[in-house]
């Protein structure tokens, strides 16, 4: 059993249409035919069948735009089985933008026999057999390509050496390493996680990252004792069911920081650089399986409280699964926030097509020297990981500095 | 009057041409093979075939030669020239009888005569026959095969200097003869000849025999050659050649030149496409140094015109003229997938004594390519059977890449390596690792074993030496 899911066709395709089927259902499907044609704003391509049966159901019709990347739209059954498409969808996550931050959740772990490490890496989920030569899926492995991209053109679609020739990679320099034990290593248990689409799209767009934009990094220790008194003050006033969090002021000073040095709320466009008139926060969200990162529109314009309850909406949307594409995608600027894990600071990878993503620290108690005197402050360090394409070195700097004047006053935040 | 026209007509029924014609016709097409001399062509009439004959021939007068190693006393082996030759003829006359009964259960027309290729008239190619017939087709496949080519300077007399026709149904036995060129053909014959008790001079131009092999192969080829009383004469330069009762030959070798003087001298230096006469100047049919160029379906630059087998190019080799001549046919049945033949997957076998086969990269071309390597090698001398058969000169030799563990060369000389390749082939194809090839369980006692043992000592994990 296999289902077709929108595919993404180019790394920041979100949704297409759907221009054609080329397979009515009820046909024979063989790994590798041309089955439908998806139309971007870009280009008309072709969807191939990555695995064989017969064509169960089509369950987004000709000539459908707006259809998700990531969403079913049709699924391949062997003879004689059984549908599970409504388990399958439920599981399928929606496509996501996808900024950098660990994954908090365990993701589901297959147990495999420790007996066929190897063999089970490439197994398709759903228990179809992957035909690929043996040097096909040690290349793959090595160089962290999912066979279940590839189409194959040996006998009946076998995948062999010559297709992974132009196969980009398709996962991290680590889940590589991680694909590839040594042989030594193979002998002992080990287990596998099968990748979800929203994996590969976070692999893919995350890499895709790292490789075009190149990225340098600005850092500050921001006194945030001033926002949490300001916080105690906003949440004893605040009416019921409201709570701000830190989170939502930095928004709101990221917000406010963007509007004053607008250089960092761009994207590069090759031939032109686009600036942002409003400041578009993609805040990321840590979900199973992964993250998404839900949008504050226009948050320079809202007060704190309508940040708050925007966020809190659209987190609890997300950790259901029930984002619209329009709430996930097309922010100007993202933030980050690995605070409530206790990290002092990091550094995050840029959401393209973004030009900067601020990476927010702990808010921890620091010994500082104020007047010359040692000091006890509550401190909090932010990174900015800009792309030296749009963003140079003065840009991010100046932003960093009017973000750290307003979270240290934020009765800025009045102005 | 036999039907005319066809959907293929194959010029040339060899080894590619017949195989063509008998794909064509599974597929439903209807198909014709155009023959002027014999079907099977060179490689079963006067090739392959009633080559393997004769040295089966001289292996025999081999083992008797050595009975007594075996225990077995028996008297001095006579060679009686007459029946070994007509047994050769007889197992070549077999075969090509064969061909023609396939050709009749497969419903190929068969037209014995010569073709050349005339125009195009409309969407049909016409064929026009030399006994007046002319063909049309909507596709041609060109299989005409390549002959002997000749030196300048030096004419085949077909007595005392031949090529390999003459080399295979000789007369007389010379007592002395000299093999100019260590090709396969020109190696299988200096191997025959010096097992039927002549003294042989092979002449090579290249600093070693069998070039297209593994240097380390040419090496040890040479070596149990020379212990067998051959001498081999290699970066050596053949000048003036006279023929009269015997045949004298100019060799400049190592700086000096002296005249070699032998009753019979065999022209062995490679072959030139049979591309004359067939009517290509009515094409756009192109030639690259005498060979005709095709794309990975075998397709020429002209629509609907094939071209298969020795005529395109090297490796000159039966096996890989049919495997062409179904891509041809499958693609003209609309059913090809345009791959084509990889020549690294196209083994080569000679079947001199000891044998030698091979497939894919030698380790200076893997090398030459930029590969990392690792190199197994395995001598028979240290395998159970080879032993017992009394037959452990020679080894076997693997290159992987050290990266992917891809197979990437085998190379091997010694007892029935010929039908030992095959499982290298196999595994090659299906692009095996390493690490199937450890896991694969070979027969005890058996030849092959020296294959596993290869790929163990590439991995330094050999494990009977």
């Amino acid at each position: 059993m296999a289902i077709v899911t929108m595919p993404a066709l180019s790394p920041t395709m979100t949704e297409g249409k759907l221009a054609k089927w080329l397979v009515k259902e009820g046909d024979d499907i063989r790994s590798g035919d041309v089955i439908a044609e998806i139309e971007t704003d870009k280009a008309v391509m072709e969807v191939e069948a990555l695995d064989d049966g017969k064509m169960a159901s089509i369950l987004i019709a000709e000539g459908t735009e707006g259809v998700a990347v990531g969403s079913v739209i049709a699924e391949i059954l062997d003879d004689g089985e059984e549908s599970n498409l409504s388990d399958q969808t439920n599981a399928e996550p929606q496509a996501v933008a996808a900024p950098d931050e660990p994954d908090p959740t365990e993701a589901p772990v297959a147990e495999t026999a420790p007996v066929a490490p190897v063999a089970a890496s490439v197994a398709p989920q759903d228990g179809t057999r992957l035909f690929a030569s043996p040097l096909a899926r040690r290349i793959a492995a090595d160089r962290g390509i999912d066979l279940k991209t590839i189409s194959g053109s040996g006998p009946k679609g076998r995948i062999i050496k010559a297709d992974l020739d132009q196969a980009p990679a398709t996962a991290s320099p680590m889940a590589s390493a991680m694909a590839a034990p040594s042989p030594q290593a193979m002998g002992e248990a080990s287990s596998v996680v099968v990748n979800t689409q929203m994996r590969k799209v976070i692999a893919s767009r995350l890499q895709q990252s790292m490789q075009d934009s190149p990225h340098f990094y600005v850092n500050m220790d921001i006194d945030i004792g001033a926002m949490l008194a300001a916080r105690k003050t906003l949440n004893e006033h605040a009416p019921e069911g409201v709570k701000i969090s830190v989170n939502d002021m930095i928004i709101k000073a990221a917000a406010m920081a963007l509007m004053r040095v607008p250089e960092v709320n761009a994207s590069w466009e090759g031939e032109q650089t686009r600036r942002f008139n409003h400041a578009d926060i993609s805040v990321a969200v840590a979900i199973e399986g992964g993250l998404i990162t839900p949008i504050i529109r226009h948050a320079e314009e809202k007060g704190l409280e309508a940040i708050s309850t925007e966020v809190a909406t659209l987190a609890k949307r997300a950790h259901d699964g029930k984002l619209a594409p329009e709430e996930y995608t097309g922010g100007s600027f993202t933030i980050s926030n690995l605070g409530m894990f206790g990290v002092t600071s990091f550094t995050a990878v840029i959401n393209p097509p973004q030009a900067a993503i601020l990476a927010i620290g702990a808010g921890e108690e620091r010994a500082v020297v104020r007047d010359g005197q040692l000091a006890v402050a509550t401190m909090m360090t932010a990174t900015l990981s800009s792309d030296h394409r749009v963003v140079d070195g003065a840009n991010a700097a100046r932003f960093m500095k009017v973000f750290k004047e307003i979270v240290e006053n934020p009765v800025l935040a009045l102005a | 009057m036999a039907e005319h026209d066809f959907d293929l007509v194959v010029i040339g029924g060899g080894p590619g041409g017949y195989v063509a014609a008998i794909r064509a016709s599974q597929l439903g097409l209807k198909a014709a093979v155009v023959e002027r001399e014999n079907l099977g062509g060179i490689c079963l009439n006067w090739g392959c075939i009633p080559t393997k004959a004769l040295l089966r021939s001289a292996e025999v007068k081999h083992l008797i030669d050595h009975a007594q190693d075996f225990g077995i006393t028996v008297g001095k082996a006579e060679i009686n020239l007459n029946a070994v030759v007509d047994r050769s003829r007889g197992v070549a006359a077999r075969l090509s009888g064969g061909i023609s009964h396939l050709m009749k259960k497969n419903k190929v027309t068969v037209f014995m005569a010569s073709a050349s290729l005339g125009q195009k008239k409309g969407q049909k190619r016409q064929i026009k026959l030399d006994n007046g017939d002319v063909l049309t087709a909507s596709s041609v496949v060109l299989a005409t095969g390549a002959k002997a080519r000749s030196l300048p300077g030096i004419e085949a007399n077909g007595d005392t200097i031949v090529t390999y026709r003459d080399a295979m149904t000789p007369k007389t036995m010379p007592k002395s003869l000299i093999v100019v060129g260590s090709g396969a053909i020109g190696i299988e014959f200096a191997s025959f000849y010096a097992d039927m008790g002549v003294h042989v001079t092979v002449v090579e131009a290249m600093d070693r025999i069998l070039p297209a092999e593994d240097e380390e192969i040419s090496a040890m080829a040479e070596k149990s050659f020379t212990k067998r009383g051959l001498s081999i004469m290699t970066g050596a330069k053949l000048g003036a050649v006279k023929a009269g009762k015997t045949v004298s030959a100019e060799v400049t070798h190592h700086g000096k030149t002296s005249t070699l003087t032998a009753d019979r001298m065999i022209l062995a230096v490679g072959i030139t496409a049979n591309t004359d006469g067939i009517g290509l100047e009515n094409t756009t049919v192109k030639l690259d140094r005498g060979h005709v160029i095709t794309d990975g379906s075998m397709r020429t630059g002209e629509d609907g015109i094939y071209a298969i087998g020795d005529m395109t190019g090297a490796p000159w080799l039966a096996h890989k003229a049919s495997h062409e001549g179904i891509i041809a046919a499958e693609h003209i049945a609309g059913k090809g997938d345009g791959h084509g033949v990889k020549k690294t997957d196209i083994p080569g076998c000679t079947y001199c004594r000891p044998q030698v086969a091979s497939v894919g990269l030698s380790e200076k071309a893997a090398l030459a390519e930029g590969y990392q390597i690792k190199v197994g090698r395995f001598p028979f001398l240290a395998n159970g059977k080879a032993i017992a058969l009394g037959d452990e000169d020679g080894m076997i030799k693997t290159i992987f890449d050290a990266k992917t563990g891809e197979l990437l060369g085998a190379h091997m000389i010694g007892p029935e390596v010929t039908e030992l390749i095959q499982g290298y082939v196999v595994a090659k194809k299906l692009e095996t690792t390493e690490e199937d090839l450890m896991q694969t369980i070979f027969p005890h006692p058996t030849l092959s074993e020296a294959m596993h043992e290869s790929v163990l000592d590439a991995f330094d994990k050999a494990i009977h030496f």
